[in-house]
């Protein structure tokens, strides 16, 4: 894997290389007890979260605060997969965000193409307008996009408000610009002779493209994909305003929602709610961190 | 000014070895394969762009279009004529002391997370150059783990963490003798249901800034150190005058990026303060446009209020863009 690592390949190298900021064992051990310390506290909402989705709901009724539970249970998934029919909604947040990443990034990929490989006049312009539009508050334009879709529904109702594609399509909309801004530093990798390798045996502009280029910056299209998918998953905004009425097309944010009631949250199912909905995002995340990290940073930098 | 763009190269260098295969002077040359080729670039550009348009360049246009008419609840069905009203909406918001208190509110809670969010992310980030290789992996994993949890189920964690009665905090703060926290509810004080939020957004948001941070100064090279400390320079004098100034940039786009995302924050607002609070007295703009638009039925003043706050944040990316061209970055 030519991951772009970060954090892992540093430490692997750590013992050859002279570390800087070492002094004396003692401070040292100070220093990792007080990293632990902070770990554990960084750590123990998740691992909260996880330990009362386990409990059964007498003892987190009886406010058991007990960091370990006897009897783990899977009763408060049970609960939220049957009543609440959480099973329907994960499937509609998985095609959700499936169809934004394969739209958005096959998109960003062909316009980050046409950004770094070619000299045209418009091209630091358009480059701005990419950086400026992953600024733009996505969030201020809900009451615009509201009535755009509301209008697009009647003439294409697939994409209309309460219909899975109202969210498919804003999300694309929102995912581009980061795509284009991450894919960019990976399309401008690939040197220019294979390129011209590519040309000299015949292949067109498009057939190098799809068949040499793209396979060339496939972990770039993963870890962009990755990015995608996340925050088109964690979207609670759009879901909320767009699907109003239709129950049958909400997402898992809106759907965790419906277990808190005033004064009788089900914690129980709300845990359990939220273990189902952060596993993906966090195996994905931890899986592409390296080119993730590394991808924000090129994009935060430039 | 040398020592800055130095920094630069090093960083780019360490973040992507793949981009530093290739000459750094063949910034200019390494298009010219494909190169000018008339139309063909606007071919692979315009599906992306098409898209952006519609979906955000019009949304933009029609945003400001709609701050600009009196567009309440009739006008959308139709029932009374549209009417254009120019600066009016603004003129109220401008009259109305609730607005600024929302805008105060915003830019202290913003600013507080901003602030909680650098300091955690680079004292951590220079914590984590002193530790044993495995401390630093277990850092970063629980740290990572954070990074990636959904704004929705942090807020429900923290919500049940900080429960009135439930919550595990309120039970350890009376289990040490602080029985007046017996069933004390974090979100009906004002500044404490701040503080709640803040904290989560604080816990998901300062790995971006440990990370980034982190592979700033890995990417420091060790000679220039290993000179200054040969020079006879102190630990604190070397991280005064050469990591800090070598650091400056990375720490801008941070500090930028961290502005921007706590600047926007909607979810953990909603979600933790139910809706911004009791009487509206946690509302960020963010939420409070929202609530003017869908829950009061005031189109045109909501857009107003999206106007303000698209209007604020082009103004940092400004800055952040003219930032990343002092540091000469190449588009």
């Amino acid at each position: 894997m030519t991951a772009v690592d970060v954090s892992l390949r540093k430490n692997r190298r750590a013992p050859d290389a002279p570390q800087k900021l070492r002094k004396g064992g003692r401070r040292r051990f100070g220093a990792d007890a007080a990293a632990l310390a902070i770990a554990l506290l960084v750590a123990f909402p998740l691992f909260w979260m996880v330990l009362s989705a386990l409990k059964p709901k007498t003892a987190l009724d009886a406010g058991d605060a007990a960091p370990f539970t006897l009897e783990p249970s899977l009763d408060s998934f049970m609960r939220v997969l049957s009543v609440n029919n959480f099973g329907r909604y994960f499937l509609n947040s998985v095609i959700v965000a499936l169809v934004v990443v394969i739209i958005s990034t096959v998109l960003a990929f062909l316009a980050s193409v046409a950004l770094t490989r070619y000299e045209f006049k418009m091209r630091t312009k358009l480059l701005i307008v990419v950086l400026v539009s992953q600024m733009v508050p996505v969030e201020a334009l809900t009451i615009p996009l509201f009535f755009l879709l509301r209008n697009a529904g009647e003439a294409v109702p697939i994409v209309g408000l309460n219909q899975l594609g109202s969210l498919v399509l804003v999300h694309v909309g929102f995912s581009i610009p980061f795509a284009i801004w991450m894919l960019r530093g990976f399309v401008a990798a690939v040197p220019v002779e294979i390129e011209e390798a590519a040309r000299l045996d015949g292949a067109s502009g498009f057939r190098f493209v799809r068949s040499v280029l793209f396979p060339l910056v496939a972990p770039g299209v993963v870890a962009c994909s990755v990015f995608s998918f996340i925050s088109t998953w964690n979207d609670f905004l759009f879901a909320k305003t767009f699907i109003i009425s239709a129950q049958e097309n909400q997402t898992l944010p809106m759907a965790l929602l419906t277990f808190f009631k005033p004064d009788q949250n089900d914690w129980g199912a709300i845990m359990a709610g939220s273990v189902i909905m952060t596993i993906p995002v966090l195996i994905f995340f931890i899986a592409v961190q390296r080119k993730l990290v590394s991808g924000l940073a090129g994009a935060v930098k430039g | 000014m040398t020592a800055l763009t130095s920094a630069k190269a090093d960083v780019s260098g360490t973040q992507s070895p793949k981009q530093s295969r290739k000459p750094t002077t063949a910034g200019a040359s390494r298009r010219r394969a494909l190169g000018k080729r008339g139309l063909e670039p606007w071919f692979y550009l315009a599906p992306a762009f098409i898209v952006l348009i519609a979906l955000l360049g019009y949304p933009i246009f029609q945003l400001i279009n709609v701050s600009l008419y009196d567009y309440r609840q009739a006008q959308v069905s139709g029932k009374a004529p549209l009417q254009f009203t120019g600066l009016e909406n603004y003129q109220k918001l401008v009259a109305d002391p609730e607005f600024w208190s929302v805008l105060g509110n915003t830019v202290l809670f913003a600013g507080a997370c901003v602030v909680l969010t650098l300091l955690v992310g680079t004292s951590l980030a220079v914590l984590a150059t002193r530790l044993r290789p495995w401390v630093r992996t277990a850092l970063f994993v629980v740290s990572l783990g954070a990074w990636a949890t959904p704004a929705v189920t942090g807020s429900a964690v923290w919500l049940f963490l900080f429960d009135p009665t439930l919550g595990l905090v309120n039970k350890a703060l009376v289990s040490i003798g602080l029985t007046q926290f017996n069933g004390y509810s974090w979100t009906y004080d004002k500044w404490s249901a701040f503080g709640l939020v803040a904290s989560e957004v604080v816990w998901c948001s300062f790995p971006f800034v440990l990370v980034t941070v982190y592979a700033g100064i890995q990417a420091i090279s060790t000679e220039v150190i290993e000179a200054a400390r040969l020079d006879g320079a102190s630990m604190p004098r070397i991280a005064r005058s050469i990591m800090l100034p070598m650091l400056r940039p990375i720490v801008m786009v941070v500090t930028i990026q961290s502005i921007i995302w706590n600047f926007k924050i909607f979810s953990q607002i909603y979600i933790m303060t139910n809706g911004g609070g009791i009487a509206g007295q946690n509302l960020v703009l963010n939420v409070y446009g929202y609530q003017q638009a869908f829950a009061a039925s005031l189109y045109g003043l909501g857009s107003a209020l999206g106007v303000i706050m698209t209007a604020l944040l082009m103004i940092v990316t400004l800055v952040y863009l003219r930032i990343l061209k002092r540091t000469g970055e190449v588009l």
